[in-house]
């Protein structure tokens, strides 16, 4: 068994996780994850000229999964839509000061959700 | 950090118990001022296998084994191996049937599986939502080759104890070699091998407050088995390998500490525990217990809570100087949950939210009282951030923007 050890950072989203909760208006929504594999996260967004100008999450997961979802609402916020959709769960890691190898799948969660919340703001947005 | 309580607090006894003071000044005097090999003939050597000796004495009493039936290992891993492998291989034999059940410890399922790999058959028995195995299925999965049943003594997550009493009934109705792995039981529960109708029985000593790096296997006398170390012969020819003086020397201690403390001990975990699952279901909604309500070993708790993830809830904790172990994924390192709790039938989302809470000689009633006055903080923060609750069940797929990873 390989025991995850988390950097500050982590550990600091972890227990002091940002942008917790949900947009009742939100321009896009993405849920990413299966409750199966224990990892599910639900991202939302507001977008305003193409940029995130608000951007909230709620996560059912393990430590690392509620830290790069906490990461990433603070990576994305304020980015333009392009921007954003550049964000890679290497940049998570890195923002994280890391993540154990066993964990990696975890940041791709986050990166993921971010995508997603942006597809479905663009279905939306040409529709 | 263990914010407003000061000292850190140990709740993980099935991981590892710490040692104890008597049992570390029982070792000392066999790292260097007796440090002779147990198998030479001079001073040096006689007064280490006088130590060899008197541990396994000791170990012998605490199960009420002949002391040439107990052999050292390295741990209970080792112990579980050469109980599985030894007897399925006895008489250079390659096929033959095995059983076992689904929630055994990984040291007993995978030298199982590396022995199916060479041509045994393996049956492994499935349990009640308790983790209980049926000894009456185990009696009609055997069959004309069967050379093994090897079902643990109590189960090293949920502490479900089994009926090994009966099954070794069965077993030697039959004829069959029966190996319980009692690694999580021995110093919790009172062991007569006069009594009981078991062949092999698997010990760690860190597991009950010795060192760690040493284990036995008692081995019935006349059990076939062979060994999987060769070498000089130690052990009776069953483990060679020079002797672990000061392992066995504090393993012994502890079987020593463990006879004489065993009632009182068990008796007032069991108490401790008993208060500390009723005060978990009832202060937190959506609350658990898993395995079995009286069948379980006195110091094992084992939760489940609605809507997070295990990994959290011991991070949290940890954070408030608790330790506690979860058999959810993340913790383990694979994406899997638990086997033995997914042979309970949970589903994998319900597995995720496990929380192991093992008590040891140690813990008291300020302990317990902290744990729980904290614990509802640590569920409800996590919940808050979980996008599942009473009105968004888990295991909903959130729509059809679901990722499926």
């Amino acid at each position: 068994m390989v025991t995850p050890l988390y950097s500050d950072k982590v550990m600091d989203h972890f227990t002091n996780p940002r942008n917790v909760g949900e947009i009742a208006d939100a321009d896009g929504i993405g849920k990413v994850g299966n409750p199966q594999c224990g990892d599910v996260m639900w991202l939302y967004i507001k977008v305003d000229n193409d940029v995130i100008t608000d951007i909230k999450f709620k996560t059912f997961g393990c430590g690392a999964a509620i830290a790069t979802s906490s990461m990433i609402t603070e990576l994305a916020r304020g980015k333009t839509l392009e921007e954003a959709k550049k964000l890679s769960r290497g940049d998570v890691a890195d923002a994280l000061d890391g993540l154990p190898p066993v964990k990696m799948h975890c940041s791709n969660l986050a990166a993921d959700a971010l995508r997603e919340a942006i597809s479905d703001y663009e279905a939306k947005h040409k529709a | 950090m263990s914010a407003g309580h000061g000292k850190r607090i140990y709740f993980d006894h099935g991981a590892t118990a710490p040692m104890l003071p008597e049992v570390v000044e029982a070792m000392s005097p066999y790292f260097s001022e007796k440090s002779g090999n147990a198998s030479s003939i001079h001073s040096f050597g006689r007064e280490a296998r006088k130590a060899v000796d008197e541990g396994r004495e000791s170990l012998a009493k605490l199960l009420n084994a002949d002391p040439s039936e107990i052999v050292f290992t390295s741990g209970g891993t080792e112990s579980d191996n050469l109980a599985v492998k030894g007897t399925a291989m006895h008489g250079r034999r390659a096929d033959g049937h095995i059983i076992t059940s689904a929630v055994e410890h990984p040291a007993v399922l995978e030298p199982c599986a590396y022995l199916e790999g060479l041509g045994f058959q393996v049956t492994r028995i499935p349990v009640s939502s308790e983790a209980l195995i049926d000894p009456e299925a185990v009696r009609d999965a055997i069959r004309d080759d069967t050379v093994l049943i090897s079902i643990m003594m109590a189960n090293s997550e949920v502490g479900t104890m089994q009926p090994v009493e009966e099954i070794g009934r069965i077993a030697k109705d039959s004829g069959i070699p029966f190996h319980t792995d009692a690694v999580q039981a021995v110093s919790k529960v009172p062991i007569d091998l006069d009594r009981l109708d078991v062949d092999l029985l698997s010990i760690s000593s860190h597991k009950m407050h010795g060192p760690k790096g040493i284990g036995a296997l008692f081995v019935r006398k006349g059990t076939g088995i062979d060994p999987i170390l060769h070498g000089g012969g130690h052990e009776g020819g069953l483990r060679s390998s020079t002797e672990n003086v000061p392992g066995i020397a504090g393993f012994g201690k502890a079987a020593e500490i463990a006879r004489r403390d065993m009632g009182e001990v068990s008796d007032r975990m069991r108490g401790l525990r008993d208060n500390l699952v009723k005060e978990v279901l009832d202060e937190i909604p959506n609350s658990y217990l898993n395995g079995h309500p009286t069948k379980r070993l006195a110091g094992n708790a084992h939760f489940r809570f609605d809507f997070i993830e295990g990994e959290g809830l011991v991070l949290g904790l940890d954070m408030l100087g608790i330790a506690t172990s979860t058999g959810s994924a993340c913790s383990t390192g694979s994406l899997e949950p638990s086997h033995v709790l997914l042979a309970m039938g949970l589903r994998h989302e319900q597995a995720h939210g496990s929380l192991r809470v093992t008590l040891g000689r140690e813990n008291n009633h300020e302990e317990a009282g902290y744990f729980i006055d904290v614990l509802p903080g640590v569920v409800s923060k996590l919940r808050e951030i979980s996008p599942f609750s009473g009105h968004t069940p888990l295991g909903s797929d959130g729509g059809d923007a679901s990722v499926q990873r």
